[in-house]
């Protein structure tokens, strides 16, 4: 049985428990071994995405000797998937095994759709469902087309949520806006960031979602953050979750 | 100068900000469709990167050859190594032949140069004839994008600009009236102007002759009255040859409004009869990057403004806030390449969310550049000092995993103990607006430690 090396973002670990046991369970039924080296911390892009590379390197060294000697590596977050995919060369080009790292990283949708070939979803979730299109994942990892490019229309996410019994795919009228979420961008720029994540959740509520769901849990902590400040009528869930059906 | 203040004042009017994006979200949705309409879009933009980047790796000769082909056609070719050269030259042209007159069109070099207020310190009236670029000179103001100059003006406003500055009525906001009104207006301009400059969209180096490409027919009207024509030009507008025009043309006016080809693309190959042409060739810091490596493809830039139109930063933020006259992501880039300390918060006013990349018709990595400059500008030590210090403290954690861990805990059993207003005022940028998640007891790797362990209880 080939063995997964879970990759659990710091903020997930922390702050969000249930989308890393979904994730474990989501691997677990398509028949792969899972392990968590509890050694791992953050993958160090907030670092890397404020410019801060000298505090990012000794993470990206810690990564390739923490996960390098599994089958796979799968992180139930786009982004930072696309930070060792798409940004590790700066500090791993030439190293023993970072080829193969960055062949063997995906991220939980890609995983499920492109390794595990998964074909069928067990659970219910009868409910209408707004999926938001993380950046990273979409235009540094191609999950999905995107709609600046002309080319045939796809999307692992989507493909995974229309296999759910009774899930209906909203459809929203600016498909991948970015929710503004950003890193320190949403700290920095607070006023755009907060417009950004109002403008994509009403966009979700014009098209009739009761529930909004991304394959990146800090894009949701941003809206989610907005949500509920503002008491609208909209549930929050990592795509990890709804899959695995582990849906209350 | 910082962008986030500036950004905050103009999400501030949040019915404006919100006219502001869908306005230019709907020049972006024309534009998608105008690129869905053609099969070929992707190679089209592949090509044009190409043509690029062989151009600006032998630029010295294409400029060479362009100088020597326009000179024989009779035009008077000048190099300019800075905006000052640019403008002396320009103000020589015109003084040396008493030239108080003069009309503009479409040119964001001369914006990026400030000439107008270097003319009008000589005592020469500038007129900008492109019916946005006209708008905010009334105005007072500078173009908010490269190619909807006017478009934070609204028909009110634009109208009230009008009253004051053309006598219309006051308070008229009909299109037709206001447009007929600055047609009248401008017509007497040109017929009064001794002397014409327009920018240029592509310069041949085969042949010596450039195109100006507008929608209102202005470049035409504006050099062919007067008989001195000057065109100002960034060294990089240029292509090796006449037939690498099409995929430029074709890109260009579907990329920028969704037109299949502006109303108006001007070829000028020589002066007309008994007329002068000059070209300033300006490099204004283009040749720093050229040198660099990692810049280099921001010269690629056909100045469409689609990454402007497609970034949802600028979109609500406004042109202005960038404070430079190519605002959004491109001129978040070529801005901190001229001036990285003035510039220095324009390539954080980023959320990376790579639109631009995808969006750009000569494949330009914007979202890459402006990571890159971040870490440039990091490295110049233009960082503030709480991120700085942040990451710092942030790394230090992250590399001990027991410290990590410990510090986890500490955080999700003391923040939900503390009073409200210690998490939500003002220091907290995150809670202004927005709440912070409900911290849970046990972190995901406490859980995932107990689920093994009872497993392993379950299976001995
Ligand atoms: S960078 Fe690309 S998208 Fe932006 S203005 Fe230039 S050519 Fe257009």
């Amino acid at each position: 049985m080939p063995t997964v090396g879970l990759f659990i973002p710091c903020y997930v670990d922390q702050l969000f428990p249930q989308v890393g046991l979904a994730t474990v369970d989501l691997l677990e039924q398509a028949g792969y071994g899972v392990e968590y080296p509890a050694d791992q911390t953050c993958c160090g892009q907030p670092m890397a995405n404020t410019g801060c590379t000298e505090q990012a390197r000794p993470l990206a060294e810690r990564f390739l000797a923490i996960f390098s000697g599994y089958d796979y590596v799968v992180a139930p977050s786009g982004s930072c998937v696309a930070m060792v995919r798409c940004h590790y060369d700066e500090y791993l080009a030439g190293q023993p095994g970072f080829e193969e790292l960055k062949k063997k990283t995906f991220e939980l949708c890609e995983f499920l759709v492109d390794v595990a070939d998964t074909s069928r979803v067990d659970h219910r979730f009868p409910y209408r469902v707004g999926l938001h299109q993380s950046c990273h994942g979409l235009r540094e990892l191609r999950l999905a087309s995107s709609s600046e490019l002309v080319a045939p229309a796809f999307g692992k996410a989507q493909r995974l949520l229309q296999m759910v019994d009774g899930l209906e795919l909203v459809t929203l009228a600016r498909p991948d806006e970015c929710c503004g979420f950003g890193g320190t961008f949403a700290v920095a720029e607070e006023a755009v960031s907060c417009m950004m994540g109002n403008d994509r959740i009403h966009d979700h509520l014009t098209a009739g979602a009761e529930v909004l769901t991304a394959n990146d849990m800090s894009c949701l902590m941003h809206m989610a953050g907005l949500i509920r400040r503002q008491g609208k009528p909209l549930r929050v869930m990592h795509i990890a979750e709804i899959l695995a059906g582990h849906s209350k | 100068m910082n962008h986030a203040p500036l950004a905050a004042a103009f999400v501030a009017d949040a019915p404006r900000a919100k006219w502001h994006d869908e306005t230019l979200w709907f020049v972006r949705a024309k534009r998608d469709k105008a690129a869905q309409s053609v099969p070929e879009w992707e190679e089209l933009r592949e090509c044009a990167a190409q043509i690029k980047a062989h151009t600006v790796s032998r630029l010295a000769d294409y400029l060479e050859q362009f100088e020597r082909e326009a000179t024989r056609r009779g035009a008077v070719v000048h190099w300019a190594r800075n905006a000052a050269e640019h403008n002396e030259i320009v103000l020589k042209l015109l003084s040396d032949r008493g030239v108080k007159r003069l009309v503009k069109s479409k040119s964001m070099l001369t914006e990026e140069c400030h000439l107008n207020p270097f003319l009008e310190r000589h005592g020469i009236e500038v007129v900008d004839t492109d019916l946005g670029e006209r708008i905010v000179q009334l105005a007072g103001e500078s173009p908010s994008h490269i190619v909807l100059p006017a478009i934070h003006k609204k028909k009110e406003d634009v109208g009230q600009i009008f009253h004051e500055h053309l006598g219309t009525t006051a308070g008229a906001t009909d299109p037709n009236y206001l447009t007929e009104a600055a047609r009248q207006h401008l017509r007497e301009k040109f017929v009064q102007a001794e002397a014409g400059l327009t920018g240029v969209n592509f310069a041949i180096a085969e042949t010596g002759g450039f195109v100006v490409c507008t929608n209102e027919g202005n470049a035409d009207l504006g050099v062919s009255l007067p008989t001195l024509h000057i065109a100002s030009m960034g060294i990089e507008k240029l292509v090796p040859r006449a037939q690498d025009l099409g995929v430029f043309l074709r890109l260009l006016a579907r990329s920028a409004t969704g037109q299949p080809i502006t109303t108006y693309s001007s070829h000028f190959h020589g002066p007309r009869p008994g007329g002068e042409l000059h070209i300033v060739l300006v490099d204004n810091g283009r040749s720093d990057i050229l040198a660099s490596d990692e810049f280099r493809r921001s010269l690629n830039c056909i100045r469409c403004g689609a990454c402007m139109n497609t970034c949802p930063v600028y979109r609500r933020s406004g042109g202005h806030s960038y404070q430079t006259s190519v605002p959004g992501p491109i001129g978040s880039i070529l801005a901190p390449s001229r001036n990285p300390k003035m510039f220095y918060s324009l390539p954080q006013a980023c959320s990376l969310c790579g639109s631009c990349s995808d969006v750009c018709p000569v494949k330009i990595d914007l979202h890459h550049q402006l990571l890159t400059w971040r870490r440039e500008l990091a490295h110049q030590g233009l960082l503030s000092r709480s991120k700085r210090l942040g990451m710092q403290a942030m790394s230090f954690v992250f590399r001990r995993p027991a410290l990590y861990r410990l510090a986890g805990r500490v955080a999700r059993w003391l923040t939900p103990l503390l009073p409200r207003f210690m998490i939500y005022n003002g220091l907290n940028a995150w809670g202004k607006q927005r709440e912070l998640p409900d911290f849970p007891a046990k972190s995901f790797g406490e859980q995932y430690a107990e689920r093994r362990r009872h497993e392993s209880q379950r299976n001995s």
